[in-house]
C-alpha cells in the first residue's frame, strides 16, 4: 500500500486548527512545516537510572498501579452523606482506550456495598413462571457464558450541565458516571426459559441484595433480548462495588436498571412502580409532565483530553481525544470543533466499534495559542445525532435532571487552561 | 435467610421444556412459593403483596420521630442529610418555570411505593427492621403531613392502594424506547 504523504502539517479540516483525521488513519503527520510546531530545546544528557543497577522487588499476588499513578483514583464527595451512599466517579480524563479498569469503574450505591459471601448468595426467579427456581452462584457458573464489551452509564451522569451557569468542574465531576467493561455471564433468557414464562408476564422486577434492596422493573422484551447475568468483569469476578457475585447487565439501558448484587427476579404483568422508577429516574419536562421509564442512554460524547486540569503547554500539535457512546447501537461518526461549533471535522474512530460500547475518537489539532472552544458531536447508526444544548433544552428544558446528553464544551484560554462553558 | 431444601430435579420438566433448553444445564432448584415469601417484598401499585397490618398517622408520628427524623428532618420538610430529600411539601412546584421540589406529596404517583420503599430500605441504619404495622403507620404519617389523608385514617392493604396521589397523572411514557 502506498501511503499518501502530506508536505504540510496535515490538512486543515475545520476552523481554528482542526486537522484531517488522516493523521490518525494514515499516520502521516509532518510536524513543524508551518513554523507553529512544538518548540523543543535540546534534551539533557542521558543518565543511567538507579533502578537499572539493582534488582527490583519480587512478585505480587495481585498487581497494583505504579505508585507514581496515585492520583488516578475515583472521586467522591466527603461526608455528611453516610459512607457508600451516592456515587464515586471514574477519572475519565486520566484514562485511555475504551475499557475502564475495574477498580476505577464508577459506582452508585444506595446503602453501601454489601459484603456478600458467594456461597450464601442465592438468585430466585419467581412470579409469573411455571417453575419458580433458585440458583446458587456455583450453579450459574456452570451455564454456557457469553462475553460482551458494554458501557454502563448512570442516568444521572452529566446532570451538572443542567445548571443555569456553567460550573467549574472537570470531566470526572461532570461525566464520570460512565464505565465500560468486558462483561461475562449467563444470558438471562436461558434462565427464564428454564423457569418457563407464563403468557401474561410482561415485566421483570429485579432486586439487589444490598441493604436498600434496590429494585427496578424491566421490560420482559429486554430481559429476553440481550440481558446478561454477569459473573465476570474484565476477566475477573465482578468487583463488590459493581455487584459481586452477580449483577444484571442491560446493554444500553440507564445504569440504575443494571441491578447489582442481584438476588431476585419476579415476573409480573405490570411494573412495580418502585421508588427508583417514579420519584427518581423520571424526567420532569417543561410542562408539569414527566417522562417515565426512560430506558436507553441516547447518543453522547465527551472530550476527555484536553479538559479541565489538563492544561496545554504552549502552542503546537495536540491530540483531542474522547469517548462516544450510544445505548441504541454503534457510533457511526464523531465530529469535532475547535471554534464552538461553527465548523466541524470528522474524528478518527478507534476500533473496535461495538454496539452499546464506547468508542475512542481522536482528532489532530494545531493550537495557535488563542482562545478555542472544543466540542464533540456523536452520531449513532440509528442516525440519531447528539443534540446541541439549545436543542436539548427546546425538547425538555433543564428540569429533568437525568439523561443529559447534549454537546459539551471546553473553553481553552490563552494560558492553555480548559474550563467547562456553555457555548 | 432461607435454606434450600433438597429437592431432586424433576425429570418431567425436561419433557415439557422447549427444545432449546436441552442446550442448558438446568441447574435451577425448584422452590415452593411459601419458601420464597420471606424474600418477596415487592408491592404492586394495585396493592399486590401488601401484608396484613395497619396504622394511622397518629401512631406513625412517634415512629417517625424516633426512626426517621434524624435524616429527614422535623415533619419531613427540611432534610438534615441532603440525599434524604424532602418528604413533604413542594405542592405546585412542578408548574412550568418553577424549581421543582419533588416530594412524596408533590411528585410520587403511587402511595404503595411508600410502603414498598420504607419496608425494604428504611430506616437507613437498620433496614427491614420495622413491623408491617410500623410501616403502615409511618406511611400514613407522611401521607398525612402532605395533606393527602386524615390523621385517623386507617392505612392497610385495602386502603393504601386507594389513596389518590396528587401527581398520579403526572407521568407519560418516554417516546423513544426500543420496541
Amino acid at each position: 500500500m502506498i501511503r499518501k504523504t502530506h508536505p504540510e502539517l496535515g490538512d486543515p479540516a475545520a476552523g481554528n486548527g482542526i486537522l484531517s483525521r488522516r493523521v490518525f488513519l494514515e499516520g502521516t503527520l509532518v510536524v513543524g512545516a508551518t513554523g507553529a510546531g512544538l518548540s523543543c530545546g535540546s534534551a539533557e544528557p542521558l543518565a543511567v537510572q538507579p533502578w537499572m543497577k539493582v534488582p527490583g522487588p519480587g512478585f505480587a499476588g495481585y498487581g497494583q498501579p505504579s505508585p507514581f499513578e496515585s492520583k488516578v483514583v475515583k472521586v467522591f464527595p466527603p461526608p455528611p452523606n453516610p459512607p457508600g451512599v451516592g456515587a464515586s466517579r471514574t477519572p475519565l480524563h486520566m484514562l485511555e482506550g475504551m475499557i475502564t479498569p475495574s477498580g476505577l469503574h464508577f459506582e452508585r450505591s444506595h446503602s453501601g456495598v454489601p459484603e456478600i459471601d458467594p456461597d450464601q448468595h442465592r438468585l430466585v426467579i419467581h412470579g409469573l413462571v411455571k417453575r419458580p427456581l433458585v440458583f446458587t452462584v456455583e450453579a450459574l457458573s456452570r451455564y454456557p457464558m457469553q462475553s460482551r464489551i458494554a458501557f454502563i452509564e448512570c442516568g444521572g451522569n452529566s446532570l451538572a450541565l443542567n445548571a443555569p451557569q456553567a460550573q467549574p468542574l472537570n470531566v470526572a465531576a461532570i461525566h464520570g458516571l460512565l464505565g465500560c467493561s468486558e462483561w461475562t455471564g449467563v444470558r438471562l433468557s436461558t434462565l427464564l426459559d428454564e423457569a418457563g414464562i407464563e403468557p401474561e408476564a410482561r415485566w421483570v422486577i429485579a432486586e439487589g441484595a444490598d441493604a436498600a434492596a434496590m429494585s427496578r422493573s424491566i421490560p420482559l422484551t429486554k430481559a429476553m433480548d440481550d440481558a446478561l447475568l454477569c459473573l465476570y468483569q474484565n476477566g475477573e469476578r465482578v468487583r463488590p462495588s459493581n455487584g459481586y457475585p452477580v449483577r444484571l447487565l442491560l446493554p444500553g439501558f440507564e445504569g440504575n436498571m443494571n441491578v447489582k448484587w442481584l438476588r431476585r427476579l419476579k415476573l409480573t404483568a405490570g411494573p412495580a412502580m418502585t421508588k427508583d422508577e417514579t420519584s427518581k429516574y423520571t424526567i420532569l419536562l417543561k410542562d408539569e409532565k414527566a417522562w417515565q421509564f426512560v430506558f436507553p442512554i441516547e447518543v453522547k460524547s465527551v472530550i476527555t483530553r484536553p479538559s479541565p486540569g489538563l492544561a496545554l503547554r504552549g502552542p503546537g500539535f495536540y491530540e483531542i481525544s474522547g469517548l462516544a457512546w450510544s445505548g441504541n447501537g454503534s457510533i457511526r461518526q464523531v465530529d469535532v470543533s475547535a471554534d464552538g461549533g461553527r465548523s466541524w471535522a470528522p474524528a478518527a474512530l478507534q476500533g473496535p466499534i461495538l454496539p452499546k460500547a464506547p468508542v475512542r475518537f481522536r482528532t489532530a489539532w494545531q493550537w495557535n495559542g488563542g482562545p478555542a472552544v472544543l466540542q464533540s458531536r456523536a452520531t449513532d447508526d440509528t442516525g440519531m445525532v447528539q443534540p446541541t444544548r439549545a436543542q436539548f433544552a427546546a425538547e425538555r428544558g433543564f428540569r429533568g435532571v437525568y439523561h443529559y446528553n447534549a454537546i459539551a464544551s471546553w473553553r481553552i484560554d490563552e494560558m492553555g487552561e480548559a474550563s467547562n462553558v456553555y457555548a | 435467610m432461607f435454606t434450600l431444601k433438597p429437592i431432586a430435579v424433576c425429570v418431567s420438566m425436561l419433557t415439557i421444556a422447549p427444545a432449546a433448553l436441552a442446550q442448558a444445564p438446568q441447574l435451577g432448584q425448584p422452590i415452593a412459593p411459601a419458601d420464597i415469601a420471606p424474600w418477596d417484598i415487592s408491592i404492586g401499585p394495585d396493592g399486590a403483596g401488601l401484608p396484613p397490618g395497619q396504622g394511622t398517622a397518629i401512631e406513625g408520628e412517634a415512629i417517625y420521630v424516633a426512626k426517621c427524623q434524624a435524616c429527614h428532618g422535623e415533619k419531613g420538610v427540611r432534610p438534615n442529610v441532603a440525599l434524604a430529600g424532602a418528604l413533604v411539601g413542594g405542592m405546585g412546584t412542578l408548574a412550568p418555570d418553577k424549581t421543582p421540589i419533588k416530594t412524596v406529596g408533590s411528585f410520587w404517583p403511587y402511595a404503595t411505593t411508600l410502603f414498598d420503599y420504607v419496608r425494604r430500605a428504611m430506616p437507613f441504619q437498620e433496614s427491614k427492621s420495622l413491623t408491617a404495622d410500623e410501616v403502615y403507620a409511618v406511611s400514613a404519617y407522611i401521607l398525612n403531613l402532605n395533606g393527602i389523608i386524615g390523621p385517623n385514617d386507617v392505612i392497610d392493604a385495602h386502603s393504601l392502594p386507594k389513596v389518590r396521589m396528587p401527581n398520579r397523572d403526572g407521568f407519560i411514557p418516554f417516546p423513544r424506547n426500543p420496541k
